[in-house]
């Protein structure tokens, strides 16, 4: 198992090596220059020359690379060069925003997910089965932004029942610890803090929620519905076990392996789709650092935002992975 | 977000029904999917955005971004539908019906350029790899290696992030989104194919081929190639659904097209959402059209998948 793991982390090194080099010659080849985006429409040649020194800029290709991987090693992921902000720092504060979006959501949509679609294979061919087929299927074709101006626009505008946008509200004196809102709250015992973070969070968690659920609910779906025409379920059956426990022993241990492995692998689904809802409703996380990232052409944001992304969802990918031994024994033993 | 298909649920080695006895593969397919009411709707929705995409300028007789009734439209009201303009106007007065209609040309031509893009350089690469992969070698291996190092480089972010940091790079312009798009599609083909072939270099048919004294470079262009690319096809098809919605999502995060004179469903939702209150259907409008044309595409594919696929045929 950990020559396994070692192996694997090993892996990592070629791709992120590639991805710095590929990302760093990229982002420098192509027009927009980073001094005068920086200063503005009455840039003067002296204050372009004053940054590019100051960031490197005229230093040669090679050193500016060179002093970038060191400084990565470093855990140094630059500065943003409109606010001059370590990116780590924002990462550190925005971080969290994303995270607790992204986990609720994954939550709802393994909640929700799984017992919908083992319902939908236990019925098939019925009312409730097509009904779920048909949901999860808009689900996957909806765009994301899409989903989330009408939650927005339905009960966050129209009914009021819900916070628009931000991820608290301003008014709400909250302590910020881990920067986890929820969590912040309950650790300074802020109460109100805690629960106005939560409101905050329903819209987007369900917008994001939806194309991990409908693959969820597709996914069990499929699986449990093979696992039932096995020929172990049919030996459980003659033996005269109870329909209970042949479903919890044996169809479901079985037909959640390929599910585990899907919510996994949702991981990109929730980065790619919190930087749409973040959007939408101005949820301060690195989605929203990003989107500001963009406007502003701040190349070591983009590349640090990047270079992070790339780290986190391997890490997450390869836990994934090793998961997947730790729940199939067959796995282990290739 | 793309659904993609494990590369042996598609070999297409086995033709057992009786019925479909001496059928081709893509004959048979097409067969089982005229039976089939999903394909269907999926092909009529397929069919209809195609005729609206391509026949747009004959349903309406006015220009996509004129703004000509910009007078009509305040801060509290957007003229809704009346006779002259059955979907009323949008945010900036030029007729919805127009901008609709405008920016299916629009998606279809984003849509099918960037998936061809990433068709064809993924494709080449999968081919590549797999076929290089499957003569084996040591030759064969590193070429196989090197060309998978790559694609996992760019896999290892998630292809909605890979396009907005291609199409950030690359600067507003008309081409950078189909780009974009186009280049985080590569990797999934490139995968996909080169899965597949390497799949088929183990069947009974490579070997037969290989003891009747073909060369080993006939036998993977001459049967591996073809036999492989079955999901690849449908994998286009599904593609061309993620392709739109990421289209419409890039331009919604303010990377697409710059000229206001073009129409383009993604930013009809972006200039929506400061009317929400007065009109929604402005936001409503145009997020169906995404929406139902994803879902054409996807039901399309699922049924060729279905169709292609050995284990579900009865």
């Amino acid at each position: 198992m950990l020559r396994f793991v070692l192996r694997r982390l090993a892996l990592l090194v070629p791709v992120l090596v590639g991805l710095s080099i590929l990302l760093f010659a990229w982002v420098r080849a192509l027009p927009g220059d980073p001094a005068r985006s920086l200063l503005g429409e009455r840039a003067t040649p002296e204050g372009i020359a004053r940054v590019n020194e100051s960031y490197g800029f005229d230093q040669p290709l090679v050193q500016q690379y060179i002093t970038y991987v060191t400084a990565l090693l470093h855990g140094d992921f630059g500065s943003s060069i409109q606010t001059g902000q370590p990116v780590m720092d924002s990462f550190g504060e925005r971080f969290p925003a994303t995270l607790e979006l992204g986990f609720v959501a994954l939550m709802i949509a393994v909640v929700v997910g799984v017992p919908l679609g083992y319902l939908a294979a236990r019925h098939q061919g019925r009312v409730l089965d097509t009904a779920v087929v048909s949901g999860s299927l808009l689900g996957v074709v909806t765009p994301v932004f899409f989903l989330a101006i009408l939650l927005k626009l339905v009960f966050a505008d129209k009914l009021g029942w819900l916070p628009t946008a931000l991820r608290q509200d301003p008014r709400v004196d909250a302590t910020h610890v881990t920067y986890f809102y929820v969590l912040d709250g309950l650790l300074t015992r802020e109460w109100d803090a805690s629960w106005d973070a939560i409101i905050h969070l329903v819209l987007p968690a369900l917008a994001l929620a939806t194309i991990p659920l409908a693959i969820i609910v597709r996914i069990t779906r499929a699986s449990v519905a093979e696992v039932m025409n096995e020929d172990f379920v049919r030996t459980a059956e003659a033996k005269g076990l109870s329909r209970s426990t042949i479903s919890r022993r044996h169809v479901l241990r079985n037909a959640l392996l390929p599910v585990v492995t899907t919510i996994g692998l949702q991981a990109g689904l929730l980065f790619s789709g919190a930087v749409l809802t973040e959007t939408v409703f101005a949820f301060n996380g690195i989605g929203q650092y990003l989107f500001e990232a963009i406007g502003q052409r701040d190349y070591p944001v983009l590349q640090g935002f990047i270079i992070f992304i790339a780290i986190v969802y391997s890490l997450i990918n390869l836990t994934v992975d090793l998961a997947y031994g730790v729940i199939d024994p067959r796995v282990r033993t290739q | 977000m793309s659904i993609q298909i494990p590369p042996a649920a598609l070999a297409p080695d086995t033709l057992d029904s009786e019925e479909e006895h001496g059928v081709g593969l893509w004959r048979g397919a097409f067969r089982r999917m005229r039976r089939n009411p999903t394909a269907i709707v999926g092909a009529l929705i397929v069919l209809g955005f195609l005729l609206v995409a391509i026949f747009g300028p004959l349903l309406t007789s006015y220009q996509p971004g004129s703004a000509e009734w910009s007078g009509q439209v305040t801060p509290t009201s957007v003229p809704g539908p009346s006779e002259n303009h059955w979907l009323g106007l949008d945010r900036f007065g030029s007729d919805m019906w127009t901008q609709l209609v405008y920016g299916a040309r629009q998606s279809l031509v984003y849509g099918v350029v960037s998936t061809a893009l990433g068709l064809t350089v993924g494709a080449a690469l999968g081919a590549i790899a797999g076929g290089f992969g499957a003569i084996g070698g040591r030759f064969g291996t590193w070429v196989d290696t090197a060309i998978m190092r790559v694609v996992d480089i760019m896999l290892a972010i998630p292809s909605l992030l890979l396009a907005v940091s291609i199409a950030a790079v690359l600067g507003q312009n008309k081409y950078s989104i189909m780009i974009a798009v186009g280049v985080a599609q590569v990797p999934i083909f490139a995968r996909l194919l080169r899965g597949s072939m390497l799949g088929q270099g183990q069947a009974d048919y490579v070997l037969a081929a290989g003891a009747l004294g073909l060369r080993k470079r006939r036998i993977v262009i001459g049967h591996v190639m073809p036999n492989s690319i079955g999901p690849t096809i449908v994998q286009a098809t599904l593609n061309l659904a993620t392709a739109i919605i990421e289209v419409a999502a890039l331009s919604y995060l303010g990377l697409g097209e710059a000229d206001p004179a073009v129409a383009e469903w993604g930013r009809m939702l972006v200039a929506a959402q400061d009317r929400f209150d007065v009109a929604p259907r402005l936001a409503i409008l145009p997020g169906i059209a995404i929406a139902v044309t994803a879902l054409g595409f996807t039901l399309f594919g699922e049924a060729l998948r279905e169709a292609l696929d050995p284990r579900t045929r009865k």
